[in-house]
């Protein structure tokens, strides 16, 4: 995929050659007959230009099974394909019975995906070669669509119902994972990965996956899938501290000093951060619109605490990675305060 | 007029087809009465057409616009140009502008409205009021829409599916959709008048087979407006009901179903396209008639696939959701139905060449956008029906292969139809000539630009990039500047015929009654026309693009109108 | 069509006054008003259509939440208008009876009857409405559902309020289109006293009154539809 033009997208699933057959035969039938009306256009054109200016064309003359050679060769080409095609679609969607199940979730902007065994993952999926899998999809706000390119597969997340692809890798690499279907936003960001991997590689990566991972780290898995970061903009993205960012950057927002908007201040500690999770609407940074919904029973006290950690963890003068600190708030650095948490 | 001379060169371009003065005094539709009123309070439906040509082009210079946006957005893999808020908004907004303002009035509004009661030598349309009220109608509607982009825009996609327009999006949603709703009826009021005009005010003797083709088709489109047009009003107003009132009618969370919403977006707005491109194919039909001197090959069949496609084209809507999640089984019908919509277009294409088969072709601007039409909607049509099967469209649903797709047909049919049309009947609206090499040249720029734009756009999507993007991986970049390369040729030939049309208004030559020595009611008036369309009523006689019969071909050749007599 | 070579101004010394100029005839003029109203309530079928549509699918969706939704209104209201509506057709028939026959002055007096009975359903939909709202069956941020439920469905209340929402979206759209027939028989009433219609030419009287009717069956089903679903079986 380092190409400068690449003509030809990548072809790693079982279905991806059944589909660039059709659509190579396809073409072939489109090519031909454009160029042929273009050549008949042509030599007609040339054959029959008007030679005085009152000259005009003979009469209709023309043999029955020409019109109806020409209705009924297009109907049978269209059939033909219409049996092919359709043959190759009931094999994209029809999963076999040894499949393995993923599943799949999607929200604006982002994909999460759980394996088999429960494992977790945000904007990639890892997934073994020669195993078929099945992918359930959901939605949780509006239309998605899970696009592979490399495998050839597409389909829509549609929110209230369950919708589901199969594909099977064949070829070990990383592919394009698009959403398709405009979502809104950042739906040109929604995008990640789909890793296919050797079995046996997808089974260490697996087991080394979720051991070990510290309150930090799963604050900030957290961070991504309740996608506080579409309004609360990592520092140095684009639209952070413009007028597209709905919400305050968090960096640098821990320990210092912050006015609300009824004009009061006061330093953003571990219990200033949780209460502004679970009850946003509270104490609002003035500048800013009180747009956040609560996360009461959204998220679990331990939840809760790792979240925490990894906000505390974006300011410099924390230590981060640690498991959370008890519950007194460090003494407010005399850092000076960050302005962008003070609105546009 | 009387040189004889003079009558035998009947080419737009040549120089010595300067009819008599007495040609400028003649009362027509133009010099009748003058004055902002006398156009405002218009019943004429060849003024209407000239309001019409007015407000529709000016919606095509800002659909225009925003497609300049997304393509220099597009020069870059990073989404550099603007936010992807804005983005959204251009594209959202090109498609609302190009698709309701401009694709769906240009032919039947302008050209249909200025040619329907000339074809058919009638005096106006049935409903001259209600023509007015059209016009009016959608204006406001644009009215509507210029207020919501003024304000920011909408930047739901034009196909405002839900619940992302009714629950999730945060711009002028409801305005667009109050727009794009009156403008239905706009559409409406034009179809309806079609319809009853071409049943009941057709000329003495004309029957329904010696009807032009041109009159075929927009009958045909007029029964799609009128099926088609009132469900997708009902739907954008239950989205804007739905959106002030929160109701639950496509929400998930309430119980509602935005499959349903597809499904009657779809039932007017597949059928939609042909309300596009049949009148387009009825645009061309005239146009090979006219410049090969030959009747169309197999006029009835041209007929009834016009029809037949307008039928079909409701029974096929269900080919914009094979991977939405509806059943497989249903797929495979609208899979099926799709492929067979394309065989009357098939057949059409066919009979357009085969009526250059021993015809007398000229090379007339008109005839290089209609030639080019004919290649262009012909790859447009096979790639449609190459995503019509299945097994294809999983993979290229919602790529820039669709993108490219549906431009063949909307740009490369029916703006290549409705420019060739404007080209072809100009001399009738205006009484004047334009300049034919400047016109050639627009026509090459057109066909060249839009091929350079948007053949990589097939390739695009084939390799997998999604539509509606606003970034993309580095890889598409070569192609995506080839098509915005090409975009800007395209550009320039869209700004030439404005500016020579604008000229010719002024210092064009005058053209005669039949400036192309073509058959046909509308050439048998005088250019532009009196304000009833004929000084006296025609009788009909003969079947349409009769050439070949020895009256006719004396006619074609000699410019004093000739009135039929009953025989 | 007419068939005679009509010179456009030639013939313009016996016209009758309300021929329009782009016919040649009051009997084209006729036959194209008559069809393009034909057409225009083929625009209404397909609008209401969407809805009907919409209806239909959710109520084979949720049936025991519209069967208790349609519970709450009242179906003798809704029947009394029913024959009000169908009462109205006939003084509407009568109206054109009476321009046929050239009883000029009875024209006006059925065209009023017709409008007293069209505000009668108007004013009987009102009180319908204002219960509506006294409940907060409206649907919307107020909406609220405190009557039968049933266990099977937990999301009892949000299925109703698709329910109100098609009632008041297709109940409101036809009270619209009751209003500007309303309207449209106002202006009739006036231009009768004018005596602008008698047997000779009555065409906009003819093509009111298909649109009058077709209302009317459009109420004939929203009735069944809306108010009599499992025919109020307790």
């Amino acid at each position: 995929m380092e190409q400068q033009l690449p003509l030809f997208p990548e072809s790693a699933s079982t279905v991806a050659p059944q589909v660039d057959a059709l659509f190579f035969v396809w073409s072939a039938v489109s090519i031909f007959f454009t160029i042929l009306i273009a050549a008949l256009i042509v030599y007609f054109m040339a054959r029959y230009r008007r030679r005085s200016v009152d000259e005009v064309g003979l009469p209709e003359r023309a043999p029955a099974w020409l019109e109806i050679g020409w209705s009924v060769i297009p109907l049978v080409i269209m059939l033909a394909m219409f049996f092919w095609g359709t043959r190759v679609f009931f094999d994209i969607y029809r999963a076999p019975k040894t499949a393995v199940e993923y599943w799949t979730v999607g929200k604006q902007w982002m994909w999460k995906f759980q394996h088999p065994d429960g494992h977790r993952e945000i904007n990639t999926l890892h997934v073994p070669i020669g195993v078929p899998v099945r992918l359930h999809i959901q939605s949780e706000d509006v239309i998605h669509s899970v696009y592979i390119p490399a495998f050839r597969v597409k389909q829509d997340a549609v929110p209230g119902r369950e919708t589901s692809v199969f594909f099977q890798a064949t070829k070990p690499g990383t592919y394009h994972l698009f959403c398709a279907e405009y979502c809104g936003g950042e739906h040109s960001k929604m995008i990640g990965s789909v890793i296919a991997m050797e079995p046996e590689q997808y089974e260490a990566w697996l087991a080394g996956g979720p051991a070990g991972k510290t309150m930090v780290a799963s604050g900030a898995d957290l961070f991504q899938s309740l996608a506080c970061y579409t309004c609360h903009r990592p520092a140095g993205t684009i639209g952070a501290a413009t007028a597209a960012a709905r919400a305050p950057q968090l960096e640098g927002l821990y320990g210092n000093q912050v006015r609300l908007m009824d004009g009061r201040t006061l330093v953003a500690d571990d219990n200033y951060i949780r209460e502004s999770i679970l009850n946003p609407a509270a104490k609002i940074v003035t500048g800013w619109q009180p747009i956040m919904p609560t996360y009461q029973g959204q998220v679990s006290e331990e939840q809760l605490a790792q979240l925490v950690a990894y906000v505390r963890s974006l300011s410099s003068g924390a230590p981060a990675g640690t498991a959370p600190a008890a519950p007194t708030p460090p003494v407010a650095p005399a850092a000076p305060a960050p302005a962008q948490t003070e609105g546009q | 007029m009387k040189d004889r001379d003079a009558m035998n060169t009947t080419r737009a371009v040549e120089p010595d087809l300067i009819p008599p003065d007495d040609m400028i005094d003649r009362p027509n539709y133009l010099n009748t009465e003058y004055g902002l009123k006398s156009w405002l309070l218009t019943r004429d439906h060849k003024r209407i057409a000239i309001l019409y040509l007015i407000s529709v082009t000016v919606f095509f210079a800002l659909g225009s616009l925003f497609a300049l946006l997304i393509r220099l957005e597009l020069l870059t893999p990073e989404g550099d140009l603007m936010q992807p808020d804005t983005y959204n908004r251009v594209f959202t907004m090109h498609g609302v502008v190009m698709v309701f303002f401009f694709l769906i009035p240009a032919i039947p509004a302008v050209l249909g409205n200025f040619l329907v009661p000339l074809m058919i030598g009638a005096k106006d349309l049935a409903f001259p009021k209600l023509n007015l009220a059209s016009w009016y109608v959608y204006n406001l509607g644009g009215l509507f829409t210029l207020w919501a982009i003024v304000n920011g825009g909408v930047d739901t996609g034009w196909t405002f599916y839900t619940p992302l327009s009714t629950h999730y999006s945060n711009s002028y949603v409801i305005a667009t959709g109050i727009g794009v709703f009156i403008n239905g009826f706009s559409s409406i009021f034009t179809g309806l008048n079609f319809i009853v005009t071409i049943h009941r005010m057709r000329a003495p003797g004309l029957t329904w087979f010696r009807l032009p083709l041109f009159i075929w088709s927009h009958y045909a489109t007029s029964l799609i407006i009128v099926l088609g047009t009132p469900v997708i009003a009902i739907t954008l107003l239950l989205v804007v009901a739905e959106r002030v009132l929160h109701l639950g009618i496509f929400d998930p969370r309430l119980g509602g179903d935005p499959i349903l919403y597809q499904h009657l977006f779809w039932f007017y707005s597949h059928p939609a396209v042909y309300i596009m491109i049949l009148p387009a194919m009825g645009v061309i039909s005239e146009l090979v008639a006219a410049f090969a001197r030959k009747r169309v090959f197999g006029y009835r069949i041209v007929a009834f696939a016009s029809i037949g496609i307008a039928v079909l084209g409701f029974l096929v809507w269900g080919h914009h959701m094979f991977v939405s999640g509806q059943s497989l089984y249903a797929s495979t019908i609208f899979s099926i139905l799709s492929m067979l919509v394309a065989v009357p277009s098939a057949i059409k294409v066919f009979n357009w060449t085969a009526t250059l088969y021993e015809g007398s072709v000229s090379y007339e601007t008109p005839m290089l956008y209609a030639l080019g039409f004919i290649g262009l909607f012909t790859l447009g049509g096979l790639t449609g029906t190459m995503i019509a099967t299945l097994g294809i469209d999983v993979h290229l649903h919602d790529t820039y292969f669709i993108v490219a797709h549906f431009h063949y047909i909307m740009v490369g049919g029916t703006i290549m139809a409705y420019l060739g049309g404007l080209h072809y009947w100009w001399p009738k609206i205006s009484g004047r000539l334009y300049p034919g090499f400047l016109s050639r040249l627009s026509a090459l720029l057109v066909f060249v630009g839009f091929n350079l734009t948007f053949f990589p756009q097939f390739v695009l999507g084939y390799l997998g990039m999604p539509r509606r993007y606003w970034s993309y991986p580095p890889e598409f970049q070569v192609l995506n500047v080839l098509s915005t390369a090409g975009a800007s040729i395209l550009g320039v030939g869209y700004l030439l015929p404005l500016f020579y049309f604008a000229w010719s208004i002024r210092y064009g030559r005058r053209a005669s009654e039949n400036p192309w020595g073509a058959v046909g009611l509308e050439w048998d008036t005088t250019s532009p026309p009196p304000t009833e369309n004929f000084h006296t009523i025609p009788v009909v006689t003969r079947e349409p693009y009769d050439y070949t019969s020895e009256e006719v071909h004396r006619r074609t050749t000699q410019e004093e109108p000739v009135v039929y007599q009953l025989d | 069509m007419s068939t005679s070579l009509t010179d456009t101004h030639a013939a313009a010394g016996h016209h009758h006054p309300s021929l329009q100029h782009q016919f040649d005839s009051l009997e084209q003029q006729k036959e194209s008003s008559t069809l393009g109203m034909w057409l225009f309530l083929v625009t209404e079928i397909m609008f209401f259509g969407g809805l009907f549509l919409a209806y239909v699918i959710y109520r084979s969706r949720y049936p025991s939440a519209f069967m208790a939704a349609s519970h709450t209104l009242d179906w003798k209201l809704g029947a009394a208008n029913t024959a009000v509506l169908i009462l109205s057709s006939l003084t509407m028939a009568l109206a054109i009876w009476a321009a046929q026959v050239n009883k000029p002055k009875l024209i006006g007096v059925f065209l009023l009857v017709t409008m007293a009975l069209g505000l009668t359903f108007l004013g009987v939909k009102t009180i319908e409405y204002k219960d509506k709202f006294t409940h907060h069956h409206v649907p919307g941020p107020n909406f609220q559902w405190h009557e039968r439920s049933d266990p099977n469905d937990p999301d009892f209340a949000d299925h109703t309020e698709i329910f109100f929402s098609l009632y008041f979206i297709m109940t409101g759209l036809h009270a619209i289109h009751m209003i500007c027939g309303i309207g449209v028989l106002g202006a009739l009433v006036v231009l009768s006293r004018k005596g602008r219609y008698g047997p000779e030419y009555h065409n906009p009287l003819e093509c009111t009154g298909l649109y009058w009717h077709f209302v009317d069956i459009v109420w004939i089903f929203l009735f069944p539809l809306l108010y009599l679903l499992g025919a109020h079986a307790k």
